[in-house]
């Protein structure tokens, strides 16, 4: 006789994973629902997204997104915005952005650190951290893992910079996927199955194009381009540098000499740039120390003003579409992303050079953090149709003689995609090779952007030209480059030393990850004690109310002083940071008060006696 | 070395290829290997994909150019073609080369712009030499075939060198 083996359901399901958009502006996070229907999550407040701002208080954990926008103002030095653009940069690459809180100069080799001590990577994770935990609050479950979105553009030091982030804030980072592309999927998955698909994203602080051909579910993109510093932000530096201009003159100040100042002036000049993507004209009006600025903005002046932006955008649509190998009227659809695609010049701008309307229905805001959602249903195994197949924005390249590029990895390869090279001694008995891989797309090593330097160690001492060591560089899918290195000979692994040119190393890290799980930790305590005096709240709200009663009166003096050397003790504990002497504190004046209980039980009972009459 | 026509189920060192049968090829075995389907596999399978995955990448941007796919398949048959190529000119291209070296040195815009279009009739008349040469080689390779090919492909990089020097961009192959 046969037994039917019935399956409750005992697999556990596996952990959601969530996509991510971290923005220079604003960040926001999606899941997949059961229908396979991305949405975006609410944070507590209702709204999905979370503006990009850390403050970080004297005392306490960071404050995140718009109650630290009220802070750029109040406290600008302790307030952090567009950390994004210092992602994977060094204090180099930021020469002339007019921030309105310090880096440190001292420190900033490889990493960018703010004089507040973190770098770039530690103010991302902020953000995550509060993105991961609105996911948790929403979904009702522990969220982990998580696909996170970049800028087409970004350099091998950016997305590693990015990972880090996500690591830092306790997520483990499955996927990062290029902003543009991602875009592409939320629009894609249920419109055209075949075509090709522009998309132009300009954001907050990065601008992308990618060339994407869609076949039967595969998104393949064949080519990408972009300006990983240009976005809305230089926008408002430009209406900034009006602003101040005006007011150097009228009012005879250097509002630049004043964080508070500056930031009150560039929010009024961002609500003035928002306004104009609906209004033909607004008032730019700023007040500071009794004094009033306004000044009439028509689109007209701002349209010109921003033109030789839009204009930057215009050359790498052209390089994208060259290296696509596609024509202008080969493309069957346009998809704006971002939120400065809102500015009707630069809808024009797209409008003209594809000589197609853009496609605008979904939200700008929202349409990246939609795709990155179906990227993490693909890597759950809940998409099963849907491939994407990205490329690498930049060429990876080796330094050879005389300060010159090879490139082995050309822009726009199909990722992974890997190359190897045999490498050998010059002289005999050389016992290391040094390796220098750069990416871009210049042919003399000074103008590409160093990546790392691989140190082939402890080579054989054999004459010139017999030692061979294959080195493999492969880049993976996230865009990020792996090195391993064999000897030729003996088929084994080739120990090698590798350092990275920019970005932190895995002990940094590994640090930045034990230093946030303390906080953790501390958060953790705090809340403990917190909920410990509201329960010491309730107990000596009680005592004082009990006291008022006939009961109170009806205890011996002996029994009165317990009581009120057990308060008393607690008041002590109270104001201390230990959760477990404030409860054991509670639970003696709890014990104390066992008479009074009685008494008051006596008193009441007596009191209903009193009350009937019989 | 890395083989790209089994990546992609092809007959090994085929030269005349179908583009449109070349992409289901890879679409189809992108979808089997791509490491999004194993983002949650162990971490051997992992870089078990991760190795096929970029395997078929590589394979299908060196088989889907027809240049690149003749230079993959003589350095498979043991063909090298040097890394700069041949620097001797061409032994019938020697008075048109002293021609356009004349122009070049008396920055004469008209002749160099005439020799770049005489150039780039000759490289499309190589390419036709070279869908030609792999049909001959499909039908029945033979080691001849294959060096008859490398000899044109030398002769194409040497006339691409100067369509690149007639056009401005230095020299490049």
């Amino acid at each position: 006789m046969g037994t039917f083996q019935i399956d409750f359901g005992t697999t556990k399901p596996s952990p959601r994973i969530i996509g991510i958009d971290l923005g220079t502006t604003n960040s926001l996070s999606a899941y997949l629902d059961p229908t396979g229907t991305p949405q975006v999550i609410p944070g507590a407040d209702g709204r999905p997204l979370v503006p990009s701002v850390v403050h970080y208080p004297l005392e306490g954990a960071p404050v995140v997104g718009y109650e630290a926008i009220e802070k750029l103002k109040s406290d600008p030095a302790r307030t952090v915005y567009s950390a994004k653009r210092l992602m994977g940069r060094a204090l180099a690459d930021i020469a002339g952005e007019h921030l309105t809180y310090a880096i440190d100069e001292a420190a900033s080799s490889q990493v960018i650190h703010l004089a507040l001590g973190m770098t770039p990577p530690e103010v991302g994770a902020a953000v995550l951290r509060v993105l991961k935990q609105n996911a948790e609050a929403h979904l009702g479950e522990p969220v982990t893992q998580a696909v996170i979105t970049v800028p087409a553009y970004f350099n091998d030091a950016q997305r590693q910079a990015t990972k880090d982030a996500g690591r830092i804030a306790g997520l483990e980072v499955l996927r990062l996927v290029n902003e543009p592309t991602a875009a592409a999927l939320a629009y894609g998955l249920d419109k055209r199955k075949q075509g090709i698909i522009a998309v132009y994203d300009l954001g907050g602080g990065t601008f992308d194009i990618s060339i994407l051909k869609l076949h039967e579910g595969i998104f393949e993109v064949l080519a990408t381009n972009g300006d990983t510093h240009l976005g809305g932000d230089d926008i408002d530096q430009l209406l900034m540098q009006v602003a101040l201009e005006d007011l150097a003159t009228e009012w005879g100040l250097d509002l630049t000499a004043d964080p508070s100042a500056y930031q009150s002036l560039r929010q009024a000049v961002i609500a003035a740039k928002h306004a104009l993507s609906t209004a033909p004209a607004v008032s730019l009006e700023f007040a500071w120390l009794g004094k009033e600025y306004r000044r009439e903005l028509t689109r007209e002046i701002f349209d010109r003003l921003i033109l030789p932006i839009v204009d930057r955008t215009l050359g790498p649509c052209r390089r994208c579409l060259a290296d696509a190998g596609v024509t202008v009227e080969q493309i069957d659809e346009v998809v704006l992303v971002g939120g400065s695609t809102r500015i009707p010049l630069v809808r024009s701008a797209v409008e003209n050079l594809f000589r197609s309307r853009p496609h605008t229905e979904l939200n700008p805001d929202e349409v990246v953090a939609l795709g990155a959602a179906v990227q993490a249903g693909i890597l759950a195994g809940d998409v099963q149709d849907t491939l994407l197949l990205d490329v690498t924005p930049l060429s990876l390249g080796l330094e050879t003689m005389g300060g010159v590029v090879t490139k082995l990895i050309h822009r726009n390869s199909t990722i992974p995609a890997s190359a190897t090279e045999t490498f050998t001694t010059a002289i005999d008995g050389q016992r290391n090779v040094l390796i220098h891989a750069v990416q871009g797309e210049r042919e003399l090593v000074k103008d590409c952007r160093s990546l790392a330097r691989f140190d082939l160690k402890d080579i054989p001492p054999m004459p010139a030209g017999l030692p061979k060591i294959e080195v493999r560089f492969l880049i993976d899918a996230n865009g990020i480059l792996n090195v391993s290195a064999k000897e030729l000979r003996s088929g084994q692994q080739h120990s090698m030393e590798v350092t990275p040119s920019y970005g932190l190393t895995d002990d940094q890290v590994e640090a930045m990850i034990l230093a946030s799980i303390e906080h953790a930790e501390d958060d953790f305590r705090e809340r403990q004690v917190r909920e410990a005096r509201v329960e010491a709240d309730q107990i000596l709200a009680a005592i004082d109310k009990a006291k008022a009663n006939a009961a109170w009166d009806a205890l011996t003096a002996e029994e009165r002083a317990t009581v009120s050397l057990a308060t008393n003790q607690l008041l002590l504990a109270y104001h201390g940071d230990n959760h477990e002497v404030i409860l054991a504190k509670i639970e003696e004046l709890n014990q104390a008060t066992h008479p009074l209980a009685e008494s008051m039980m006596n008193t009441a009972v007596q009191g209903a006696l009193k009350g009937t009459k019989i | 070395m890395s083989d790209y026509y089994g990546s992609l189920d092809l007959p090994p060192l085929q030269l005349d290829l179908d583009l449109a049968d070349l992409e289901r090829r890879f679409h189809l075995k992108s979808r089997q290997w791509h490491p999004d389907r194993f983002a949650r596999a162990s971490a051997a399978e992992q870089q078990a994909a991760l190795d096929a995955s970029s395997l078929l990448n590589d394979a299908y941007r060196t088989l889907r150019d027809p240049l690149r796919r003749a230079e993959y398949a003589l350095k498979v048959a043991g063909l090298n073609i040097g890394e700069q190529g041949n620097k001797d000119v061409p032994a019938d291209l020697l008075e048109e080369v002293f021609d356009f070296n004349m122009a070049l040195e008396e920055a004469d815009a008209d002749e160099i712009g005439v020799a770049r279009e005489r150039f780039a009739d000759m490289r499309n008349e190589i390419d036709e030499q070279m869908l030609m040469l792999f049909a001959r080689h499909d039908a029945a390779p033979a080691r001849a075939t294959l060096e008859e090919l490398r000899a044109l492909l030398n002769r194409r990089r040497y006339i691409a060198n100067l369509i690149a020097t007639a056009s401005g961009e230095g020299i490049r192959h």
